[in-house]
This record gives C-alpha cells, structure tokens and sequence, in this order.
C-alpha cells in the first residue's frame, strides 16, 4: 500500500499549551483515515496541519509527496477540505456558491451532480444565512469534492446532521473511497468511525494513544460483552448462583444483566440461555451487546469531561 | 482570469444585494444634492468664487461617496469576511488572495463611479449643473481619490482584531471627515482652528482635488492634494499587502 499522507513526529504548540504532540503516522492511498478524540486531543491541529494552514512547530510532514507548507498550491488544486468553520457570505445562494468554486480549480466536479448527490437541489436558490445548519454543512462537503479531489479532508463531517443526512453523507464518503480516492477525516461520533474508517487514530492530549482497524481495537480492549434479559418473576438465588457462574451477574428491577469476559470458548449468549432453558424461568427480550469503539475510547481516554 | 471574472461578478451582485451599502452609495448622495439645491437655489455664492452651491456639491458629493465606500464598504466587507470565516474557506482553494483583493477593488469601485454618474446626471437634469474642466482629468482625479481611500479601507480591515472594532473606527473617522473636510460645507468660512484640523484629513484632499479639477483647474495648482493621496496609496497597497490575514 503506498501511503499518500506521512507524519513523523508532528508537534504544535500554542504558547504555553502543548495541541499536538509527537504524532506520527501514515495514510495509504485509497483509505478512509478517522481521527477521534475528546474536545482539544488535537484532531484539528493535526488535520490543518495536513492541510498547510498550519505551521508545524516540529516534525515531518509529506502529502501527496509534497511538504504543505512549501508547495501548498499543488495542494490546493488536488485536495478538497471541509473545513470544522467556516462560512459563505449571507446573501451568496447556494448555486452562486458551487458555480462560483468551481472555477477555481483547473478541473473541477460537475456542481450540479453534486448538489442532487448532497439533496441540495431544493435549496439551490436560498441564500448561504437561510440554510439550516445541516444544510451549511452539506453545502461544505459538496464543496470540498468539487476539487474532485485525490484527497479530502473532512473536520467534523456530520456534526449538527440529522440520521438521514448523516447515512448519506456516509454514502457518499464510501462512494469518494470506491472512486479511488484517499479520505482523512475527524469525528466525536464513535459509530461513525466504526462504520465508515478503515483504521482509526485515537488522539488524546495531543498524542495519538491508539491506531488500527476498528476491530482490531476493539478485540484488543479484551473488553466485556453483556447479555441482557427480562424476568418477569425476579430472579432467585439458585439462578443467581448459576449464572455468575458464566459472568458478573447485575440486577436492576426485571431486567439481568451478564457480563462476561472476552475470549471464551463457549458464547456467552449459549451458556446464559441454555442455563435458564434448564431453570425453565419464563424469560423475554433477551439481547447481547457487544463491545463497542465507544467502549475503547472511553477505556483510553478516561470518562471525565473535556473543556 | 475566469476565477477572477466570477469572484468580481458575484461580489457584485452581493454588493447590490446589500442594501445599507447601496443606500450610502447611490442614493444617500442624491438626497443631499436634492437637499442643497432645495436650500441654496440657483444663486452664484461669493464662498465658491461665483460658483452656485450647486455646481460645487458634485465634486464635493463624490469626496463623500469615496469616503463611505472606502471606510465602509470595503473595510466592512473585508473584516466581516475575515472574522465569519469566509476568507478562511477561500485559503483552502487555489485563489490567490490578489484575487479577492482585486475583485473588491474592481466591484467597490465601479459602485462609487455609478454613485458619481447618477449625481452628474441627476445635477444636470434638474439644475443644469455646469462643469468647466476636462472630463479625463475628473476621471483622472476620482480613480486615484478613490483608490487610496480604498486603501485605507484595507488597511482598517487587517489591522482592527475585529469586524466590530474595524466599523467603530472606519465610523470615527468618517464622521469629523465628512463634515470638516469641506465635503458638504466650505471650510474657508469656518474659524481657523478647524482648517487646521481640516488639512489633517486626507479627505480634504479629496475635496481640493475634485473641486478644482471640475471647475477646471489645472493639475499644477493641486500637487500637494496629488501627493498627499498619492502617498497615501502607496503606503496602503503596502501595509496591507504586509498585513493582510486570511484569519
């Protein structure tokens, strides 16, 4: 895999506060690259960075074999960036945008595909400030494609989207990679790195405390998996006993909870079920979880709130 | 060239729809040449060497129309893109910012022209305003008034660390301006203490420059007007090349 982004020993400070932090890693061409982290781990330094609107203080950095910061216009031309903010001015309408955009690049998208693809059509003539703020962000990824881009940065991408919009953004992110194109980009929204990347970087403080496939790090969390069930009658000692014996046994009203270690030989969920077969206990809405990259993520990065 | 052409023709368009700035540059200076041709009549005053009101508010006019699109149009425009955002977005694209400087300068100051044309043809029309000099040196004197006060509208713009903070002061400055430059009334009637005042504005400048050009002065009789101004653009293309920001 040749990668299109290198980062050695990345780091930026702003007076006294240390954002990024002896980061380094590589991008290959062709890959959805996700950056997660709690409010100022540094996503956002790193990612402008990438883009050449920041200087690095420290370390190596190389997209599309070119230093951002020297030859920033090769870039511009063949990246498109979404930016976390920014904005359009109030009364420019959506089409004067994309229309106006588009000629700044030598070989641009089609504006007017894009706008279906990001259900803008509707929206084609209402003014930038009219825009809801899902419509704002739609509009800003639509125009970081327009580049038609070997390369996209994405800072925040669905923040502030309804469901619908947010599967469909992740569409249209899938349809970018299966066109051969290389996708960076930084989320709060652990599912959405789960689904969408195919590696994820765990950035906290500054540093990167963690980076691989979404099940590689959440196999490596060697974490709990929880089966969950109603009783209607409660639950009695000797049923208690027998399932504790499969896991950490928890009760809450009707509802059981098992927790159980990863890497056993049998299914937690066969062993839970065969056990309340045999106690033949009338029992419903029986549901596993698994563990989750939320899961990893909070076990990284603590539960205490940021900012 | 096409990037610049669509940055120009949509910052026009923005521009128009804008309606404050529209008002001050195209309508605001009729008002008042209504107002002093209801005031003043067609009688010749002894303040403007024979001159009706009138025939010296055109000139006069247009000192103030350049003074409201250079601290207001431009200065407001490029902070506010700054400061939302807008500047930023564009840094992410090819375009250079000699492109978006460009396309301002180019649509602020065809809006200043029309504000101009409109006062002319409006003083024509209704109060056959005479006009006595050379209509290219007019021109001549208005693209460089205009010019260096465009500059000090960008310069305002990256210099003030808000969009706010560049309003309140492209405001202060105005102000006192327009009316102690002689833009709407003489300041050779005024005590001397003001003319002092006076001839620390650079719109006053503008004012000699403009009216004597119209009544056909030759250029000779204004060189310190020309320098002033001229001094002025060129210290203001090069603190704003020096200090422009895209955030």
């Amino acid at each position: 895999m040749d990668s299109i982004v290198k980062v050695e020993g990345l780091r930026k400070v702003y007076g006294s506060t240390i954002a990024v932090d002896e980061v380094s890693f590589e991008v290959g061409e062709c890959e959805i690259f996700g950056m997660v982290g709690p409010n100022g781990a540094g996503k956002t330094t790193t990612i402008e960075c990438l883009e050449g609107l920041r200087k690095p203080d420290a370390g190596k950095v190389l997209v599309m074999g070119v230093d951002p910061q020297h030859e920033s216009q090769i870039l511009r031309e063949r990246t498109g960036i979404q930016l976390q903010q920014s904005n359009l001015p109030d009364r420019m309408k959506v089409w004067e945008a994309l229309d106006l955009y588009a000629s700044f690049y030598p070989k641009s998208a089609d504006w007017k595909e894009l706008l279906s693809q990001l259900g803008l059509e509707e929206k084609r003539n209402a003014p930038f400030s009219k825009l809801s703020g899902g419509q704002k962000q739609r509009l800003f990824v639509a125009l970081a494609l327009l580049p038609d881009p070997q390369l996209v940065f994405l800072d925040e991408l669905t923040t502030g989207l309804d469901p619908q919009a947010r599967h469909a953004i992740w569409e249209l992110v899938r349809d970018v990679r299966a066109k051969g194109k290389t996708v960076i980009l930084t989320t709060h929204f652990m599912e959405e790195a789960e689904r969408l990347c195919d590696r994820v970087a765990i950035l906290d403080h500054g540093r990167i405390v963690a980076l691989d496939t979404p099940a590689a790090l959440i196999h490596n969390l060697k974490a709990e998996e929880r089966v969950i069930f109603n009783l209607d009658g409660g639950l009695s000692a000797a049923l208690e006993k027998a399932l504790s014996g499969a896991g950490r046994v928890e009760v809450q009203g009707q509802q059981v909870t098992v927790h159980g270690k990863n890497g056993r030989k049998v299914p937690l969920v066969s062993e839970v079920v065969s056990l309340l077969t045999q106690d033949g206990v009338p029992f419903h809405d029986l549901r596993t979880e698994q563990p989750n990259l939320e899961d990893v993520f909070l076990s990284l990065t603590g539960r205490e709130m940021r900012e | 060239m096409k990037s610049l052409l669509k940055m120009t023709w949509m910052e026009a368009k923005l521009f128009m729809r804008e309606p404050v700035s529209a008002f001050f540059t195209l309508v605001f200076p009729l008002i008042y040449l209504f107002l002093f041709g209801i005031i003043s009549g067609n009688e010749p005053t002894p303040q403007f060497g024979g001159q009706r009101t009138i025939d010296a508010s055109i000139p006069g006019l247009t000192a103030v129309i350049i003074c409201i699109t250079g601290l207001m149009a431009i200065n407001m425009t490029m902070s506010t893109y700054r400061e939302k955002g807008v500047l930023r977005r564009l840094r992410t694209t090819p375009v250079s910012p000699l492109v978006v400087l460009v396309a301002q300068v180019i649509v602020v100051f065809v809006m200043t022209a029309l504000g101009m044309l409109l006062l002319v043809a409006v003083g024509t029309l209704i109060y056959h305003v005479r006009f006595e000099g050379n209509a290219f040196s007019v021109l001549g004197g208005f693209v460089l008034s205009s010019l260096s006060f465009f500059a000090l509208g960008f310069i305002l713009a990256s210099t003030m660390p808000t969009a706010r903070s560049a309003w309140i002061v492209g405001m202060v400055l105005m102000y006192p301006m327009m009316f102690l430059s002689g833009a709407f009334f003489t300041v050779e009637i005024m005590p001397a203490a003001i003319r002092k005042v006076s001839a620390l504005m650079p719109l006053t400048y503008v004012v000699n420059l403009l009216r004597g050009l119209w009544n056909g002065e030759p250029w000779g009789a204004h060189l310190l007007d020309v320098g002033v101004l001229a001094v002025m653009l060129v210290v203001g293309i090069i603190v704003s090349a020096k200090t422009f920001r895209w955030e």
